[in-house]
């Protein structure tokens, strides 16, 4: 994959991480097929897929609790492959459960400092500090029963900061909460990554988690990079189909020519950047509903399917002559309802070709 | 009251008349004088017996040896498995359950009958006190109930992410095993032990096949031939001891935090 190898070549030199060439087979099956990829100094970089793409191999591999069958594994430029975990200055953020049922939240934090020999006053001091940059310093006596789970994955960040690692790696941390906690939790984590400026890898099977607070994303199916890039340019810009696909909803539509770097879609005109595609790929809110009497008079025919109402925006299911859209119209009166006519129209300056 | 009521409480009532019938009758038993009336005589029996004390010492003896090593050897390997061999699982529970299916008395046969065409002990050094003789059978007793209480223990915690998140901080995994996985696994360990207790405490066959009387359970026996009201006395106060150990155990294992205790 092109993409993936700017990707990864972008951060190497001055790379705070690096996975070079990392192969991990299980017998005939491959969790990862030959990743190169490269954290740059500072960087949240949220590694992205679906269940099974390898993406937590990739982290296990990182944090010392894997070897990988082929290739090598650098971390500030040093080869770690052969390091034991204990070794590797690592601070690491588990899904869930990963407290220390019979320490308090103070000797959960003091454990990594405990084990690099520092004294009890200091591991004390440090450990109040932290609980008090993720918002518990009242509640260091407590155990992790006593702790809500959202509670509970912040002593467990306080616990992985708490050793000053030189990389933050967090597994899926977020997926064990529920939705309110998730968010907070999200920018929090996001909050103390910048204010700490630490590297980090993120774990996530969530895009919108991923898109929130990454500095760039890596999506990994099967075992392989699909694409390395910025937030906005992997939902914008999908390098692959599968991109195109699992980072949000997208509409695959048919195009035809329309004069030289122009094509026709969805009844309208539209440029298009490089060669001709018989496909493009148009995103849900790139569409709107309404009388085709709006901008240019222009649009699409069709007759809702389904409507569901999400909030700000009410997502539509429309039948066209071209298939079916789906349009994410914003919320307001009058918006038709399943089995009405209505007349789709797109935003032609966000029209992308298929790859 | 209902009928499900009522016929709950007579089930209860039979049941505590037909375990606690024999154990008053025995209690009453113990407590006849020999030259009639009531009276401690047999109970102090117990107590001045020089032999008796001298058999519970070697008991308990082996009975802490034998738990010592049993626990050494299942908790690291109860884990190991759990960590890198989740295959051989299955294999390990089979094996774990020989000792119970093989009787005691084969496996005390067998080396009495090794010895006996030897003419002698194989390791005379081993076999010279009952401590070092019987123990490596009451381990190989143990083993089963052991790893069965520990495994227990282990299924019932995160053990891999517990392991994964010390050794992330800088443990290794002895350090991973005593500082984090022990401490949680604590009345699962206790129950090993107790267990272990338990069965030496109570074993009688191997002791008596390869001719060591000088243990707890053999000089109850030895005592009941000649003395029934000490023996039946002495059967009384190993039952004491059992229970106090049982609810040391349950309390050393269900002990909550003192912070769990302040907020609750």
């Amino acid at each position: 994959m092109s993409s993936a190898a700017a990707g990864s070549a972008a951060g190497s030199g001055g790379a705070a991480v690096e996975f070079r060439g990392i192969r991990r087979s299980y017998g005939s099956t491959h969790a990862l097929a030959g990743l190169d990829l490269a954290l740059r100094p500072g960087e949240l970089l949220a590694l992205l897929g679906p269940s099974g793409c390898g993406k937590t191999t990739a982290l296990r591999l990182l944090a010392g609790f894997d070897r990988p069958t082929a290739g090598q594994v650098l971390i500030g430029g040093r080869d770690v492959t052969d390091v034991p975990a204990s070794r590797r200055d690592t601070g690491m953020v588990f899904q869930a459960y990963s407290l220390f049922p019979t320490m308090t939240a103070t000797e959960n934090v003091a454990f990594g400092l405990r084990m690099r020999k520092v004294g009890a006053a200091e591991r004390r001091r440090r450990a109040g500090e932290l609980l008090e940059l993720v918002g518990l310093g009242d509640r260091g006596g407590s155990y992790p029963h006593q702790l809500s789970g959202g509670q509970q994955q912040r002593v467990a960040l306080a616990r992985a900061l708490a050793v000053a690692p030189t990389v933050l790696l967090l597994d899926e941390p977020l997926s064990a909460l529920d939705a309110r906690v998730r968010v907070q939790l999200r920018d929090e984590i996001r909050r103390l990554q910048l204010a700490e400026g630490i590297t980090t890898l993120f774990v996530t099977h969530d895009q919108s988690e991923a898109l929130a607070i990454a500095d760039r994303v890596a999506v990994l199916n099967a075992g392989r990079l699909e694409q390395v890039a910025p937030p906005q340019e992997v939902y914008g810009s999908p390098a692959t189909a599968f991109v195109a696909a699992f980072v949000g909803v997208v509409n695959r539509l048919a195009a035809v020519p329309d004069g030289p770097g122009r094509v026709r879609v969805l009844g309208a005109s539209a440029a298009l950047d490089g060669p001709h595609a018989d496909t493009v790929i148009v995103r849900p809110e790139a569409l709107t509903v309404g009388a085709a009497d709006g901008v240019d008079g222009v649009g699409e025919p069709g007759t809702v399917v389904t409507r569901t109402f999400l909030g700000a925006v009410t997502r539509l299911v429309v039948a066209t002559a071209h298939g079916e859209v789906t349009v994410d119209a914003v919320t307001r009166p009058g918006l038709p309802d399943a089995g009405e006519p209505t007349v789709v129209r797109l935003d032609t300056a966000r029209v992308r070709a298929a790859t | 009251m209902t009928r499900g009521r009522r016929w709950r409480v007579v089930v209860l009532a039979i049941a505590a008349v037909y375990f606690l019938l024999p154990l008053l009758a025995a209690a009453e038993f113990s407590l006849r004088s020999p030259g009639g009336g009531y009276g401690l005589a047999n109970w102090l029996a117990i107590v001045s017996d020089p032999v008796l004390l001298a058999a519970l010492g070697t008991s308990l003896q082996i009975a802490v040896v034998t738990a010592v090593v049993v626990l050494a050897l299942v908790v690291p390997t109860a884990v190991w498995v759990r960590l890198q061999l989740p295959g051989l699982a299955g294999v390990l529970e089979s094996a774990t359950i020989l000792p119970i299916v093989i009787p005691p008395v084969v496996m005390a046969a067998g080396i009495a009958f090794v010895q006996a065409n030897l003419g002698g002990p194989v390791f005379p050094a081993l076999f010279a006190s009952s401590t070092t003789a019987l123990t490596p059978f009451y381990v190989i007793l143990a083993l089963p109930f052991a790893y069965r209480a520990v495994d227990n223990g282990l299924a019932a915690i995160p053990l891999r992410t517990l392991v994964e998140a010390a050794r992330n901080l800088g443990a290794g995994l002895p350090t991973a095993l005593l500082r984090v996985v022990l401490p949680v696994i604590r009345s699962a360990v206790l129950g090993a032990a107790f267990l272990t207790l338990a069965l030496v405490l109570g074993e009688i066959v191997i002791a008596r096949i390869l001719l060591y009387t000088d243990t707890f359970p053999v000089a109850i026996v030895e005592v009941g031939r000649s003395r029934a009201g000490v023996a039946v006395a002495l059967s009384l106060a190993s039952l004491l001891i059992t229970w106090v150990l049982l609810l040391a155990v349950s309390l050393a294992g269900g002990r909550r935090s003192p912070a769990d205790r302040a907020s609750s």
